[in-house]
């Protein structure tokens, strides 16, 4: 005769097999296991022992793609997740719901009043544009250390750096509007976002796992603050044009309020979205690299025709380079992306070889348009600028050369997935080192030119 | 016996609402009053009760509330609504007159045929 256990273990396995059904919720498996623990308990009465009596009984209850089908029949809205931002539920959950949406709101407030004091108190456009990652990144940290309940330890990992970076793009003697400055303007966002990153992991810095979650965070975040800003302009077109009709001119308005305000309090808001759907709304970052992965390699495909017919290269300067990075920064992002949505025990696909494929012509765009680029930097000697490129096209390079000799392995069977998955988060922090380097050692070597 | 899918369909929504209108019941009482009703001899797939109870619902005929049950577990229990009420009676009729009718196509069907031997 079958134990107690044995059956309890039974009816949570048939729960979790019903509950992976969309249409059917929670609420209704409960319902459904009330039904199949009375009729287990009227066969077993009867004289059957409970292994036969769940049989039977989930044999009764029948099966589970049919009355899924009903149930999507009569609650088709159910097949669309729905994201319950602050919960309606009069308990514990809902009051820390509400408080959450009350320290969100304070936040990107906050965020908002200290971009609006920078603009305000601050007349050098180039001083407010390097500080204007430090003005932000704070209200950011601070949701993340409100939500992930930062110890002080980490709070200090947090504080100290940024204000090293803070110290070190005020105080420095750069040279007006020399390159080093902007460099480092450009590199301070990197460096704080990385800060945000150990905010976000609660300091588990060292977890793969936890950095892969920041590198999906970072993808959602992205599409949500873009999503975000398309319909604040909708919504500020439609504002405008209505007051336009009656002769009121809104845009300084904007200007002076609505940007200021808007842009900084919107990251944090879609920090804080992202947070919310995290388990519910399936990741959209990852779908995006199914679409433009092919798309991606039939342009790197026309790019190494168009380079390679064109012979020697006559203006092979800096702008080139960075064109390339960012085409490097786009092959790698589809690249962790789809990584990060992937199931680490699944069989090699199709899909894997695509990306065997964009790495490889990505890699061989670069290499011809390094060697051209050395070339160059041979005769006319190394600008600050030229060596932030190729820096990161360095380091771009080794990462993708590495990751496409895992991808053969692991389509070879000789590798787990699991390696490359650990190479892309392993890798990670030399970004993050590589950007604080530009903004503290660049200036030093290049005497604030 | 086997009865056809869309009969057992068809009779589903009136003897639940029948069922209910008798006071209030849940899910798998309501299948075993089923069960006695016919004998045993109409079998429904149980799960498929669920869906149907809740597009009752849907339609305002029936209310749902949660409960606990002897041994504690939660369940649902289910209560006809005034509009349920208003459209058993309805239904009621519509089977009066499906049954009339049939009832009277099996009378004649057990006569032997009046005019067939004439043609023989």
């Amino acid at each position: 005769m079958g134990t107690d256990a044995g059956l309890e273990a039974q009816i949570g396995q048939w729960r979790g097999y019903i509950q992976r059904r969309q249409a059917i919720t929670a609420a209704d498996v409960d319902e459904m296991e009330d039904h199949l623990r009375e009729q287990v308990a009227d066969l077993a009465a009867s004289g059957l022992d409970n292994e036969e009596a769940f049989l039977v009984a989930v044999k009764r209850i029948g099966s589970v793609d049919a009355i899924s089908h009903e149930f999507a029949r009569e609650h088709s809205d159910r097949l669309w997740k729905q994201l319950v931002l602050v919960s309606t539920a009069p308990d514990d959950a809902g009051e820390r719901s509400w408080h959450e949406l009350a320290v969100v709101l304070g936040l990107a407030v906050g965020a908002g009043v200290a971009v609006k004091a920078g603009l305000a108190l601050i007349d050098d456009e180039m001083v407010l544009a390097r500080n204007l990652g430090l003005l932000v990144f704070p209200f950011l940290a601070a949701y993340f250390a409100w939500k992930r309940r930062l110890t002080w330890r980490v709070g200090v990992m947090l504080l100290v750096p940024a204000a090293v970076l803070a110290i070190v793009l005020n105080v420095y003697p750069f040279v007006p509007d020399g390159s080093t400055l902007v460099l480092a303007a450009v590199h301070a966002p990197v460096v704080l976002w990385f800060l945000a990153g150990l905010a976000y992991v609660g300091g588990r810095w060292r977890s793969g796992n936890r950095r892969m979650d920041f590198v999906r965070f970072t993808g959602e975040l992205a599409i949500y603050y873009t999503l975000l800003a398309l319909g604040g302009s909708v919504l500020i077109g439609l504002t405008a044009g209505v007051l336009d009709l009656v002769g009121i001119d809104i845009e300084p308005f904007l200007e002076d309020w609505v940007l200021p305000f808007g842009a900084p309090g919107a990251l944090v808001v879609a920090a804080w979205l992202v947070e919310a759907k995290q388990n519910v709304v399936e990741n959209i970052a990852p779908v995006l690299t199914r679409v433009f992965t092919p798309i991606t390699i039939v342009m790197l495909l026309g790019l190494l025709v168009a380079l390679t017919s064109a012979g020697g290269f006559v203006d092979v300067d800096r702008d080139l380079l960075i064109l390339m990075d960012a085409i490097l920064v786009l092959v790698l992002a589809l690249l962790l992306y789809s990584i990060s949505a992937r199931d680490v025990l699944a069989p090699p696909d199709l899909f894997d070889r695509l990306q065997l494929v964009l790495v490889g012509a990505a890699l061989a765009v670069d290499a011809v348009m390094l060697s051209a680029m050395l070339a160059r930097i041979a005769e006319f000697g190394f600008s600050p600028n030229k060596v932030a490129a190729l820096g990161l096209n360095l380091l771009l390079l080794v990462h993708l050369a590495w990751a496409a000799w895992l991808t053969g392995g692991f389509l070879r069977g000789r590798r787990p997935f699991a390696a490359l998955e650990r190479w892309q988060t392993a890798y990670l922090p030399v970004y993050g080192a590589w950007a604080a380097a530009v903004v503290v050692v660049f200036p030093l070597v290049f005497g604030f030119a | 016996m086997h009865i056809d899918k869309d009969l057992v369909a068809a009779s589903a929504t009136p003897l639940v609402l029948g069922i209910l209108a008798d006071g209030e019941s849940y899910g798998y009482a309501i299948l075993k009053r089923v069960n006695e009703l016919s004998g045993g001899r109409m079998q429904w797939t149980d799960g498929m009760l669920y869906p149907l109870l809740h597009r009752l619902e849907r339609l305002g005929y029936i209310a749902s509330s949660w409960g606990v049950s002897e041994v504690g577990r939660r369940r649902k229990h289910y209560g006809i609504t005034q509009a349920g009420r208003d459209a058993l009676a309805e239904r009621r009729e519509q089977w009066t007159v499906v049954a009339d009718a049939l009832k009277q196509v099996w009378q004649a069907a057990q006569q032997p045929p009046a005019v067939a031997e004439g043609w023989a």
